[in-house]
């Protein structure tokens, strides 16, 4: 934001008479954005979903309020803003109140730091990662206070689990990430990002055998972190009805929703930012496209297409997946991944310290090789997803392939 | 002004104040009739026994504090992984290397003796 | 004695839940009293009642052929079955002969049925388990079923079509074709379900070893049909205690064998209703190509007026037996309908089987016994 602001006070006489006024106003401008690009994005991925569910399940899903359903959305939000707004009375109406908000704010303060371009972004701080990792730490601080204080049995088992599980995965996500920092040698997104480059053979997730297990490691640990299946256990509703939600209605309960919509974009703005290259053009250069307006939104184009593939993906997780049991859920992260993500951590600087030592070559082979695998990963992927829809029909049942 | 920090305390009482000002709005054009069913705390339509605030199973405490321990220990490698770069450059990789492979290694022994412990086992 | 454990565990600092009569996964108004720290239960006790709406005494005031739409409501999955057992229990009383074709017809809507039943529950217990698509796509298969049927007699759910005596309609034109159609369909699809969820690894973490049920407690606890088998027991009314057109079929009885765990685990429950469909395909198919031309209805007095007797009707329902037992004092109605039914027995072992359980398990245990409440309460 301080880069835009000087470009601002370079083309814009008001700006360098009143600098106050005009960074005041550009503040004001910039949370109408960030607010509005929230909404925009946490509501119509509420329509997606729904209709990428439907398409699985052989259904139409939502399609009356505006072209495809398209407006469903808003009417939702709009319903549920009419909606009676209940406390229960022996709820702890003070907490029961204010919780959504630490849940809310959690989630939209990480939009925050999350770049578009190298000037599209709220604020490029010099310790990213872990203010992400911090601010994600409201959103259970909501979430245990929403549970606590519905005095509902069901809400309580909710948000114990809920707390239990964010904060578990947490730590797997943080030596994940933690994996892909070391090759970047900063905790700033745009950091990380400049370190990468535009082909998907400099991106962080194919730099080392280290980095690209990390992110299937944090691509889990991350959909654990946002509740979505198949670790929605907080909000199981075949087991606790819905979660720490149970008692909420109308506005309050639309926050919740809201939030954790939105932090689907999370999960995959997170990713893409660290381990798929950001906002970084193919064979366009950082100075070029930081110097350039239209190159900029191109490279913001980029990075949500990139983001909106990976939310495609978790929803398609979502339902396809069952969900595991808490015991397991947490032993997987406790006995499997923390140690794993230890090892990848050591593994990466292993990695660090010979890439030193060994010539270019040697790194950038591996490189390409990691990105052929990734490319096998992914067109596996689709080819099994291919032969399920079509080819499959009178295909007998592989259970090793699954 | 350069502060990004700014933006962030700006960015907190926006989001605080819009869905301050959203919630609050709906209590306002939102319907209001409480009756006392529905008031009731929701336990699948019976009464409810005994109070949801009775003690939770210790497990949740032993996560809580397993949390703590490993997410502090994280914390601390932050710093040393932003810099090892310039160690690196300095020629003094092979130190810090063995360096956090001693602290990853103790890391490594707090969790063997929390498995070894039974911390997570649920039964 | 409910309220004196309660009390104690309260003073235990137990927590004590009410699962039901309003909850997702109870499959019907059915209601579980947990006791537990949280998340590991010590026991789930069922309350059964909330459905009772007393079929068996409204039996004694209606004339026999009277009382069939109400045996539909016994069962609602699989409302075939409920209107077989008891126009077989009357037939039994009245020593009435029922034509071949009836029988085969009889025994290919009840195959239909059993299917259309199973895959609600199969449906139902990947859905409590969190994957809510192969639920729908049971109910896609489902809703064929029901256009089938429906074309046969006009209903959809509550069928009324086996009666005392034969059946209410014969088939309509075509429509042999079209149940052929379907099974063409229906096999390859149950392969994509398999592929879908029955093999998925995350449903077999969840169901393998969980609530076993060994083969003495499943006895002990009168459990039967797919339960009862999925604990290894080879018990099946339509092979060992053969009624209607079942001998002239040949198809297997699918057991449980342990397939990824233990003998009796809610997988092997889950796998033996997968494996009893394709059994069912096969039985529609044989009883497609044999269907003998001829009445659909036995000769029936006007007034069906048994002699003093009693006598006892069992099919093998998609819930196991569901037995009738109809006693006639010589008038034109029953002196007294006694109903046995699959899930009242399959709920009181949740209280054996749940014990050291975890919430989510328990959700596994129920679904994995396929009760429907109304069958419990009748």
């Amino acid at each position: 934001m301080g880069d835009f602001f000087e470009y601002l006070k370079s083309q814009w006489s008001f700006a360098q008479e009143h600098p106050a006024l005009a960074f005041f106003l550009l503040v004001v401008g910039y949370g109408i954005v960030m607010i509005g690009f929230f909404s925009a994005f946490a509501g119509p991925v509420t329509w997606v979903e729904r209709r990428v569910a439907g398409r699985m399940q052989c259904r139409i899903g939502p399609n009356r309020v505006g072209p495809h359903g398209f407006l469903q959305w808003l009417a939702d939000g709009l319903k549920n803003f009419l909606k009676e707004d209940l406390i229960p009375n022996a709820a702890d109406k003070i907490l029961f109140r204010i919780a959504v908000y630490p849940v809310f704010a959690g989630v939209f303060l990480t939009f925050v730091v999350l770049p578009l371009g190298p000037w599209i972004v709220g604020a490029d701080l010099s310790v990213g990662v872990v203010y992400l990792l911090a601010v994600t730490a409201l959103v259970v601080t909501g979430i245990i206070m929403s549970g606590w204080a519905s005095n509902s049995k069901w809400s309580l088992l909710g948000g114990i689990r809920s707390a239990a599980q964010m904060v578990s995965y947490e730590v797997a996500a943080g030596m994940a990430l933690l994996t892909a920092i070391i090759p970047a040698g900063s905790l700033s997104f745009q950091d990380i990002i400049e370190h990468q480059g535009g082909w998907p053979w400099q991106w962080l997730v194919v730099y080392s055998p280290a980095t690209f297990l990390a992110f299937f490691v944090y691509f889990t640990a991350s959909l654990a972190e946002g509740n979505r299946t198949p670790f929605d256990l907080p909000e199981a509703e075949s087991e606790l009805v819905a979660g720490y939600n149970t008692e909420y209605s109308g506005m309050r309960f639309l926050f919740f929703a809201f939030a954790e919509w939105a932090n689907l974009y999370v999960i995959g703005a997170v990713i893409t930012a660290v381990f798929l290259g950001g906002w970084r053009i193919p064979g366009v250069d950082i100075a070029t496209q930081t110097n350039n307006i239209w190159l900029q939104f191109a490279g913001a184009a980029i990075f949500l297409t990139k983001a909106s593939v990976l939310v495609f993906v978790t929803i398609w997780l979502r339902w396809t997946l069952p969900r595991l049991r808490v015991d397991q859920l947490m032993l997987m992260c406790w006995k499997y991944f923390v140690p794993f993500g230890i090892g990848l951590v050591v593994l990466s600087l292993f990695w660090q310290v010979l890439a030193a030592a060994v010539p270019t070559w040697v790194t950038s082979a591996i490189s390409v090789l990691l990105t052929l695998a990734g490319a096998a990963l992914v067109a596996g992927m689709f080819w099994r997803a291919w032969y399920n829809i079509r080819a499959g029909k009178d295909a007998p049942v592989y259970t090793w392939l699954i | 002004m350069d502060n990004p920090y700014v933006a962030l305390l700006f960015s907190f009482s926006f989001a605080i104040i819009f869905s301050l000002v959203f919630v609050n709005l709906s209590r306002i054009f939102g319907q209001s009739r409480p009756e006392s069913e529905k008031l009731d705390t929701y336990e699948c339509g019976a009464p409810p026994i005994g109070n949801a605030r009775t003690r939770i199973s210790v497990k949740f405490y032993m996560v809580a504090i397993l949390f703590i321990l490993f997410d502090i220990e994280a914390v601390f490698v932050y710093p040393w992984a932003v810099s090892l770069r310039s160690f690196v450059a300095k020629g003094m990789g092979t130190f810090v290397f063995v360096e956090m492979l001693i602290f990853l290694g103790m890391l490594f022994l707090g969790w063997l003796y929390v498995l070894k412990r039974g911390a997570l086992k649920w039964d | 004695m409910e309220n004196a454990l309660n009390k104690q565990a309260v003073s235990d600092d137990l927590m004590i839940l009410n699962m039901g009569p309003q909850h997702p996964s109870t499959h019907g108004v059915i209601r579980f009293v947990i006791t537990g720290d949280g998340e590991v239960m010590q026991r789930a006790v069922p309350h059964v009642g909330y459905l009772h709406r007393g079929i068996e005494k409204l039996a004694e005031g209606l004339p026999y052929p009277s009382f069939v739409p109400f045996t539909d409501r016994v069962d609602y999955l699989a409302a075939m079955f409920a209107n077989h057992g008891y126009a077989m229990a009357v037939e039994r009383l009245l020593g009435i002969e029922v034509p071949r074709r009836a029988e085969y017809l009889r025994v290919i809507v009840s195959e239909l049925n059993r299917i259309a039943s199973h895959l609600i529950g199969v449906g139902a217990m990947a859905m409590d388990i969190g994957a809510f698509t192969p639920f729908l796509h049971g109910i896609r298969e489902r809703e064929k079923l029901n256009d089938i049927i429906e074309e046969l007699c006009g209903a959809r759910l509550t069928y009324n079509y086996i009666r005392v005596g034969g059946v209410s309609f014969d088939f309509p034109q075509g429509l042999d074709a079209k149940i052929r159609a379907f099974l063409d369909t229906f096999e390859p699809l149950m392969e994509e379900f398999d592929r879908l969820i029955t093999v998925n690894e995350i449903l077999v973490k969840r169901c393998a070893n969980v609530a076993v049920i060994d083969a003495e407690t499943a006895k002990s606890y009168g459990l039967v049909g797919p339960n009862l088998r999925g604990s290894g027991v080879d018990w099946d009314l339509r092979r060992d205690l053969p009624y209607s057109a079942y001998p002239d079929f040949e198809f297997n009885v699918c057991l449980g064998r342990g397939f990824r765990g233990t003998l009796g685990d809610a997988y092997d429950r889950f796998i033996v209703r997968v494996q009893e469909m394709q059994e069912s395909v096969k039985i529609i198919r044989q009883a497609l190509d044999g269907l003998p031309e001829g009445e659909i209805k036995g000769k029936l007095p006007r007034k069906l007026k048994p002699a003093k007797g009693e006598a006892y009707g069992a099919v093998e329902s998609a819930r196991g037996e569901l037995g009738y037992h109809v006693i006639s004092d010589g008038t034109d109605k029953p002196y007294r309908v006694k109903i046995r039914a699959g899930s009242f027995n399959a709920t009181s072992i949740v209280e054996h089987a749940s014990r050291g359980l975890m919430i989510a398990d328990l959700v596994v245990l129920i679904a994995s016994l396929d009760v429907i409440a109304p069958e419990i309460d009748r």
